[in-house]
């Protein structure tokens, strides 16, 4: 029987939404299989998000280390190594602390890794078949993993179905002193939390969003002209940051700012997954882009196949017009 | 400081549309438009950064086919001092552990400090850097977005993480670093600066030079396989707004106003 682990990440004593989210992916990879949660922390935190797991998995380790108070990767894996069972299947989320400790994990569990699944076809053999995506979400691929000696898969937030508030009445199992010798040479110091801008986009119900495609820094006063028009505020995606063309509060993405607005208009944004984990509560998006594969447009409500540098004037002399 | 940074040669995401190829298995590679990893570009400027600052010598790596060489030169006129291609028929196929352990074998001929990857490529895993680093026994960081190097046997990282917040750390040397975009701004690479490093030497190692199994990595060694490439069926998709500019954008703003957007 197949035996799946899944790392539930979490922070100020809340497991986050990923820990709902994968039973849905473990379903889908073997439905006989066992499910285990694995929290990992210290103390009451630790605690709360323990208890919390006990209602979805009918089975939780916790291992509680004041070395695991903050999750510095290196020392999650090193406790991880001694916890999991070798022909184990391993879930975690692909986020920033996932792709810090994962990639490591299977070399020292000498299994199979697979990163960023969306979704999950199933076992056939020993042969676990996956799919996820490529070149920015442009193109999907179909990927088998020999799971015969383990595999560490990590999950994209937001692709499997989440369970609806559960009563699994999950038993608890204290692995702390299974964890072993923690020592690392990474320490962990503090966060710097991300600074806060002059404007914030998260206040608005309409973003003018630009992304790559808007081609040159003197070319951003087009969007501003056409927010100006909407009564919107001009958020972007992370390239435009990185030229440090507008400052990162204006960042929409699962690095920058999280935006609910009613309506987002992504100008030249290709789609991808750590852009759109920042568009939530379901606004109207309108995608222009000069490439009809763009994935913008499958997500999009309305698209319109231009060049941005052209639309754009053009449309904001029309709602000046009104 | 020596430092070693992997840079992966990848089709443009900003040159390209991607079509499948009439097969309907694999990317019609006909006229794709290659690069380096825009991820590498930044490891590749941080490292000349470093080396300014503190002395020493930037290498780049890669592996790949003939035409990878060209990313490495590229590189090179950026400022890098040497290049290497790993080149081998025995390493097609490979996975990223496989590429890792290749990686691994170049890292253990020299005696570097820092060990630099892009945070991650066009498959968009972000596996190796972490891969090599745990297959060499050395600490890792991923996602580096600063990086003080001055102090002697640690340095000091930010990584970035959920929401643009910087987790920092101090980490051992040698390390593995991989390094996220916006940590610097790439310096411009011109034809002339190509020109001036289009006849430096750049040693290609095979299997054998690298003391490694062809066994152990390629198609065989690996356990995790690509099978085709596809284009989801994603059902609705956008309603795409047809007609000349004038109609498109009566359609858009009617429909801007049903929303709120105006
Ligand atoms: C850990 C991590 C965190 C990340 N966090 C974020 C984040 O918070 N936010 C974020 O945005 N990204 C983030 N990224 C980066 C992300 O992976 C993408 O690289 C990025 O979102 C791409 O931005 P883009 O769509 O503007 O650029 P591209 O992908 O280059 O797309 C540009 C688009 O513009 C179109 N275009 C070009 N010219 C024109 C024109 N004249 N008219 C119309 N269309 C045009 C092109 O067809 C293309 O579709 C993160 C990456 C990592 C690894
Ligand atoms: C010669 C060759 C043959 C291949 N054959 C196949 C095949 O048959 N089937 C298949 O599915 N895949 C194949 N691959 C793809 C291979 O699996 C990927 O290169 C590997 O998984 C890493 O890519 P990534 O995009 O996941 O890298 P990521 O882990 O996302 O990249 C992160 C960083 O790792 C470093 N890095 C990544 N790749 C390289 C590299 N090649 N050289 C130096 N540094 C690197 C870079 O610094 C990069 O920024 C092949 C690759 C090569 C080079």
């Amino acid at each position: 029987m197949t035996q799946i682990f899944a790392y539930i990440p979490h922070q100020n004593g809340v497991a986050e939404d990923i820990a709902m989210e994968y039973p849905a992916a473990a379903q889908k990879i073997d439905a006989s299989a066992s499910l285990t949660a694995i929290v990992t922390g210290s103390g009451a935190d630790l605690d709360a998000v323990v208890n919390e797991m006990t209602s979805i998995y009918s089975e939780v380790i916790k291992i509680d280390n004041a070395d695991l108070a903050y999750p510095n990767a290196e020392v999650v894996r090193k406790a991880l190594v001694n916890i999991i069972p070798g022909d184990a299947v391993f879930l975690t989320a692909h986020n920033t602390l996932g792709m810090d400790m994962a990639p490591g994990l299977s070399v020292k569990m000498d299994s199979a890794y697979a990163a960023d699944i969306v979704d999950i076809e199933g076992i056939e053999g020993s042969t676990l078949k996956m799919i996820r995506q490529e070149l920015g979400g442009a193109v999907s691929t179909h990927v088998e993993s020999d799971i015969s000696n383990g595999a560490v898969l990590t999950i994209r937030p937001g692709s499997f179905a989440p369970v609806e508030g559960g009563s699994a009445g999950g038993s608890i199992t204290d692995k702390s002193s299974d964890a072993g010798d923690l020592s690392v040479k990474r320490k962990f110091l503090e966060i710097v939390e991300a600074e806060v801008g002059d404007v914030d986009i998260t206040k608005s119900d309409v973003l003018v969003s630009i992304g790559r495609g808007i081609e040159d820094e003197e070319n951003i006063e087009i969007a501003q002209e056409l927010a100006e028009a909407m009564g919107a505020v001009v958020s972007c995606s992370r390239p435009i940051v990185d030229a440090k063309w507008l400052e990162k509060s204006r960042q929409v993405g699962t690095s920058g700012q999280t935006v609910k607005p009613k309506v987002y208009m992504a100008m030249g944004i290709s789609g991808s997954f750590q852009h759109l984990g920042g568009v939530k509560g379901n606004p109207f998006i309108v995608a222009v882009n000069k490439n009809p594969k763009a994935p913008i447009f499958q997500v999009a409500d309305v698209g319109i196949v231009e060049d941005i540098l052209d639309f754009m004037p053009e449309l904001t002399e029309s709602i000046q017009d009104l | 400081m020596e430092i070693l940074v992997c840079v992966k040669r990848v089709p443009d995401t900003a040159e390209n549309e991607f079509e499948l190829n009439s097969a309907g298995n694999d990317l019609d590679r006909d006229d794709l438009v290659y690069s380096v990893n825009e991820w590498d570009n930044y490891a590749v400027e941080e490292a000349i950064q470093i080396v300014d600052k503190v002395g020493g010598n930037v290498t780049v790596v890669t592996v790949g086919d003939d035409e990878s060489e060209e990313v490495l030169r590229r590189e090179m006129a950026m400022g890098a001092n040497d290049g290497v291609l790993l080149c081998d028929d025995a390493f097609e196929g490979s996975d990223g552990k496989g590429i890792a352990a290749l990686l691994k074998a170049e890292v253990e001929k020299g005696n570097y400090d820092l060990i630099f990857t892009g945070a991650q490529a066009d498959e968009g895993a972000g596996q190796v850097g972490g891969m090599l680093a745990a297959m060499l026994d050395l600490p890792y960081a991923s996602l580096v977005n600063k990086i003080d190097a001055s102090d002697g046997g640690t340095i000091t990282v930010g990584r970035e993480i959920e929401g643009g917040n910087q987790e920092m750390n101090e980490i051992e040397l040698p390390c593995v670093i991989s390094i996220q975009t916006g940590i610097n701004e790439p310096r411009y690479v011109g034809i002339r600066g190509i020109r001036k490093v289009a006849k430096v030497e750049i040693p290609v190692k095979g299997a054998s030079d690298l003391g490694i199994d062809g066994g152990s990595v390629g198609d065989a060694g690996a356990k995790t396989k690509r099978v085709d490439y596809f284009v989801p069926d994603l059902g609705d998709g956008a309603e795409m707004l047809e007609g000349s500019t004038e109609e498109i954008i009566e359609q858009l703003i009617e429909k801007l106003k049903a929303k709120g957007g105006l």
